[in-house]
């Protein structure tokens, strides 16, 4: 077990290393770079551009700057975005704690809704709950994330329930007291939420429903009814630890698309997350915030599938990672 | 035993003729592929027909009429809108100007199937000066049917040919590293595995960086359709070698190399056709994917470029509020969007089922 772990952990650095070479070799052919486009602009002078060009280092050729920026890396030194001339690690940690929040209560909500429907719809098959949710289901797996969210958008709008975007009040904000501000943020928080959470949890709840469908007719589920258990308790002790194994990989997955698994919902609802970010930061090549975004949705892929599969062993005894 | 000298291809669509959300999906696919071959002639306009003075034009579908307030018989008409003042987009009935839709019409010229070129269109207004908005227009007043149409030969055909790119490069090289393994097989993998790292629209977005922002559209779709189909058939390749490398333990395998079969031959001819039904299946619910990829880089403007129409550039007009609030009708494009992934997630789910031998004819 713990041989298998240090591998798969040995395993990330060069890994890492591929990816932030393809990047890096993705940003520097792509045509003009963030200073062609400065210069452009007649409010910025040639001299400011010249001390800019040499404080990034960017006389040398691919190979230079590239070797330039891994230094640095390794020592999780991510250097200043062009664009906005903050270093790239506060303005990432600021971005990625809002992704975050709006990732994690999502998650929280697709999989604590999921669990319980999978498992009333397997014990309800062929009945109207079960026919409900399989509707709800194929309505999540198959509607455009960026359409639901534009529906949601123009459900706010028309209703003023909710706001239409953002994260916060931008107006009162600064006269709210904490509690008041928590609010806000919850009020901002639920349509985004309910979108990405209603459209993650369809592909949980189908296999929920498959996975204890197919456990609940095993011979140790008829022995413990036999047994004279009752009914709801055979379905959560005996079936339901059973049916859960693959869904726990699952898990792990959706814990390894916590930064990027919001991407489009983010830009629809002008959330102030990782994604409006890293598409400005890619298309005004701003080196710098592109390389650390990458890496670190990069990283965060890699060590969620690592879980995945250490989870699954966790629990499930028959499973040996060698 | 009936079934006895039946083709497997036959045995699937057998069964798959009794999946009625299947067939559901078949007949849906079928028509939004037809408008999408015919999609000149079934346009009323040319994609970037504009009517300046026209813009934001209410959907005139909801007030299709067949008689006047007479009750005299016209056939499908609708009632001529004028605008109530030259810088608000809003518009008035006119109850006394009948604008009548015709079929067969003579408009703008295109080339029917790519080839013929004609003015036939299968409906719309005679008069250029009243044009027929069944489903509203957009800020130039450009016919949002028409573009719908267009738009469909960039959003439906992305899906098709990027999904026949990512196929064949994930069952070829799957065949190559499952079939032959060792170095080439280690190499692949690790290249897999990078890709399969990298999340997917940043790899998606960095890669479209790479070629340019400002392609004509052709280029862009082109561009497009590489940059999905590369990042696609990692994922393919991987299943494909899981199941060469159980595929290539079977006797008759073993038979057509002591055979002196050609090694090439034994992939094309043994062991690939193996894989063809997870191939179809995949391919089918992977359309979807690279349907919402397009729509998604068009969405984030860096798809296909105006003046030309795919669904994901249409509905990007929706990302302004106040357009969403005021002319609804710019969300249009997501239904079909939508229509056409759950389309092929059904068909998909049914030929899933179908090609599975377990379950019965």
């Amino acid at each position: 077990m713990w041989i298998y772990i240090a591998r798969r952990l040995l395993a990330i650095p060069p890994l890492l290393l591929a990816v932030s070479f393809i990047t890096y070799l993705l940003l520097w052919v792509s045509p003009g770079d963030y200073f062609t486009r400065l210069q452009d602009n007649p409010a910025v002078t040639q001299e400011y551009l010249d001390t800019l060009k040499a404080q990034y280092g960017l006389d040398g050729g691919f190979f230079k700057r590239y070797f330039f920026w891994l230094l640095n890396a390794t020592t999780l030194e991510f250097g200043y975005s062009f664009k906005y001339d903050l270093p790239v690690f506060s303005l990432l940690r600021e971005r990625m704690s809002n992704t975050l929040l709006l990732s994690i209560v999502s998650m929280i909500a697709s999989w604590g809704i999921a669990i319980p429907l999978g498992v009333l719809a397997a014990v309800q098959q062929g009945r109207i709950i079960d026919k409900v949710c399989g509707f709800i289901a194929f309505f999540g797996l198959s509607i455009p994330r960026v359409f639901y969210a534009l529906l949601a958008v123009l459900f706010a709008a028309k209703t003023g329930w909710f706001p239409t975007g953002g994260m916060r009040d931008n107006v009162e904000w600064d006269d709210f007291d904490g509690w008041q501000r928590f609010l806000d943020v919850c009020h901002h928080l639920i349509l985004p939420v309910f979108v990405i959470a209603t459209a993650e949890m369809a592909s949980h709840m189908r296999q929920m429903r498959a996975q204890m469908i197919e456990t609940l007719t095993k011979d140790f589920v008829r022995t413990a009814r036999a047994k004279g258990l009752s009914y709801w308790n055979v379905v959560w002790r005996h079936a339901f630890g059973n049916a859960i194994n693959p869904l726990v990989t699952q898990f792990g997955y959706s814990l390894a698309a916590l930064l990027t698994g919001s991407f489009l919902v983010e830009v629809v609802f002008s959330w102030p997350g990782l994604a409006r970010l890293t598409v400005d930061a890619v298309f005004s090549q701003d080196e710098p915030l592109v390389m650390a975004a990458v890496m670190m949705a990069t990283l965060m892929l890699v060590v969620g599938n690592l879980i995945a599969d250490l989870l699954l062993a966790a629990i499930d005894p028959r499973i040996r990672l060698e | 035993m009936k079934n006895a000298s039946l083709s497997p291809g036959q045995i699937v669509w057998l069964k798959l003729r009794r999946n009625r959300t299947a067939m559901f999906g078949l007949a849906l696919l079928i028509v939004l592929y037809v408008g999408m071959i015919f999609a000149g002639f079934f346009a009323p306009e040319k994609y970037d027909h504009q009517h300046r003075e026209l813009g934001w034009h209410p959907p005139h579908l909801t007030r299709v009429h067949l008689f006047d307030d007479e009750g005299t018989f016209h056939g499908p008409f609708v009632y001529g809108h004028k605008r109530v003042h030259p810088a608000i987009a809003e518009y008035e009935e006119h109850r006394d100007e009948i604008v009548p839709i015709d079929f067969f019409v003579r408009g703008d010229t295109y080339a029917l199937v790519w080839v013929f070129e004609t003015n036939v269109h299968f409906m719309g207004s005679r008069d250029p000066e009243r044009p027929l908005f069944l489903f509203g227009s957009d800020q130039y007043g450009r016919d949002v049917l028409s573009r719908l149409f267009y738009g469909s030969q960039v959003s439906l055909s992305v899906g098709i040919i990027g999904i026949l790119i990512s196929m064949s490069l994930g069952l070829f090289l799957g065949g190559v590293a499952g079939y032959f393994g060792g170095r080439v097989d280690f190499v692949l993998m690790r290249i897999i595995e990078v890709i399969l790292s990298i999340p997917g629209l940043y790899l998606i977005l960095t890669l479209r960086q790479a070629f340019g922002q400002d392609l004509p559209s052709t280029q862009s779709y082109f561009m497009i359709v590489l940059v999905l189909a590369f990042v696609g058939w990692a994922a393919n390749a991987r299943v494909v070698r899981g199941m060469v490398l159980a595929i290539k333990e079977n006797d008759y395998v073993t038979a057509a190399e002591a055979l002196g079969v050609s090694r090439a031959r034994i992939i094309i001819k043994h062991i690939l056709p193996n894989t063809f039904s997870f191939a179809i299946v995949t391919a089918t619910l992977y359309v979807p994917y690279y349907i919402l990829s397009e729509v998604a880089l068009s969405f984030l403007g860096v798809g296909i470029q105006e003046p030309d129409a795919s669904w994901g550039n249409m509905l990007k007009d929706a990302q302004n509020v106040r357009n969403l609030t005021d002319y609804p009708w710019v969300l249009t494009p997501g239904y079909f969007i939508f229509l056409a992934a759950m389309a092929f997630n059904y068909v998909g789910d049914g030929l899933r089922d179908a090609a599975d031998p377990r379950s019965k004819v």
